[in-house]
């Protein structure tokens, strides 16, 4: 394993925890499609980006494990929201179809271009996943392209505009992906992770074209309130009761062998 | 003496949990086999086909199983996600294995992954040999599987 200075690592563990939590809560909330999907195929399609979204997660968990912090799943489940470093978009209730598929657009093509941009990253763990999870991300990002453009250019009246205010109520909170961390300034100079402001950048551009294709308006990110707070520990009141439910069993009886 | 073709021999027989004789090596998911020269420690990395693939932790046990029966000291089984596994892994058997088993295994792609525009061209089905399919959604029962319906 790489060798890094021992001062990068707090900076290291934040962008692993900020990556990491954002695919645990969000899968978690995907895998509440399961049996509950529009159509059957959407039904599977959630469940399995769910699959693979806590796959990464306890990806992610592994080198922070290795860095010191306790097992993935002593991580994952026995915790509690202020020590959590998601942002507040992953943690929103499901909602509407339109509501969990924008989010999921929003969500998975910020995460398409944060993988790309460590491909090349010196902290070679993090790279070599990166290079795993570009073959996975890349069909959660084709599922959402194809079904943000049916709904919003190719469907009714009323998918149309539902799906404008999913992506008017959804663009806020996806801001929040990218709130710069104390940290950012120095995983960028030490070719970690180039930051999230670069992050942005990409990611707008990309969904400009998405949302565009769509027939959609795309709200002006100089006029929104970016929800931040989340990568500081500060959460929705959301947050809580879903750790609350997902740690239910496991902490009933930490120690049982399963 | 414990050889690579032993180890390699002891690895033939851990199978898919899912598709009955489907052999790890087959599929593609043996990344590396490392045998000290004292042929006493052997340290085996597996690539699995997704990372959140749950049968993992099963496979391998099982290979870890396996190796212990040879006159080993010390055996390690590694996961690892460099190569990372394709379905340009799957082997000449492997592909012969999933076809009898109703899986149409892709075609081998040139590049260094698979590319999407592949999911849409028509599949032979497993089944009946037509070419006349479509992609009906690429997720299917596990997250390394689509589902096209055969007309």
């Amino acid at each position: 394993m790489t060798v890094l200075p021992v001062e990068l690592q707090p900076a290291l563990k934040d962008l692993l925890y900020r990556m990491a939590d954002d695919a645990l809560i969000l899968g978690h909330r995907h895998s509440e499609w399961t049996g509950l999907g529009p159509i059957l195929e959407e039904d599977i399609a959630f469940s399995s980006i769910a699959q693979d979204k806590i796959g990464h997660a306890y990806a992610l968990y592994q080198p922070l494990h290795e860095l010191g912090e306790p097992d993935p799943d002593r991580i994952a489940f026995f915790r509690d929201a202020p020590d959590f470093r998601c942002c507040h978009l992953v943690e929103y209730p499901n909602g509407g179809y339109d509501f969990s598929l924008m989010r999921h657009l929003l969500f998975d093509v910020a995460e398409q271009w944060r993988y790309h941009l460590l491909e090349s990253s010196r902290y070679e763990p993090l790279a070599r996943l990166a290079r795993k999870v570009r073959g996975e991300i890349k069909y959660h990002v084709f599922h959402a392209t194809q079904w943000v453009i049916q709904l919003g250019a190719r469907g009714t009246e009323e998918s149309h505009q539902r799906m404008q205010q999913a992506l008017e109520r959804v663009f806020p909170l996806a801001l929040g992906i990218f709130e710069v961390t104390p940290y950012d300034e120095l995983l960028a100079a030490e070719g970690i992770f180039p930051g999230e402001r670069v992050l942005q950048e990409r990611w707008l551009e990309t969904i400009s074209s998405v949302i565009e294709q769509a027939t959609l308006q795309l709200p002006d990110p100089q006029t929104v309130v970016p929800a931040y707070g989340g990568r500081r520990g500060i959460h929705t009141e959301y947050l809580q009761p879903l750790l609350d439910e997902m740690g239910e069993v496991i902490r009933s009886e930490p120690d049982a062998e399963w | 003496m414990v050889t690579y073709e032993d180890i390699w021999q002891a690895l033939s027989t851990v199978y898919d949990p899912e598709i009955p004789n489907l052999a790890i090596t087959d599929m593609g998911m043996v990344a590396d086999v490392q045998l000290d020269s004292n042929s006493e420690r052997v340290v085996v990395k597996l690539t699995p086909t997704f990372v959140g693939c749950p049968a993992i932790p099963l496979i391998r046990a099982e290979v870890e199983q396996r190796l212990r029966q040879l006159p080993l000291r010390d055996v390690v089984v590694e996961i690892t996600y460099d190569p990372p596994w394709t379905t340009n892994r799957l082997s000449p058997k492997a592909r012969e294995v999933l076809h009898q088993f109703g899986i149409a295994p892709p075609p081998v792609y040139e590049g260094p992954e698979f590319p999407l525009e592949l999911l849409r061209e028509p599949v032979e089905c497993p089944y009946c040999g037509s070419v006349d399919t479509v992609l009906q959604t690429p997720f299917g029962p596990t997250l390394c599987r689509a589902i096209h319906y055969c007309n």
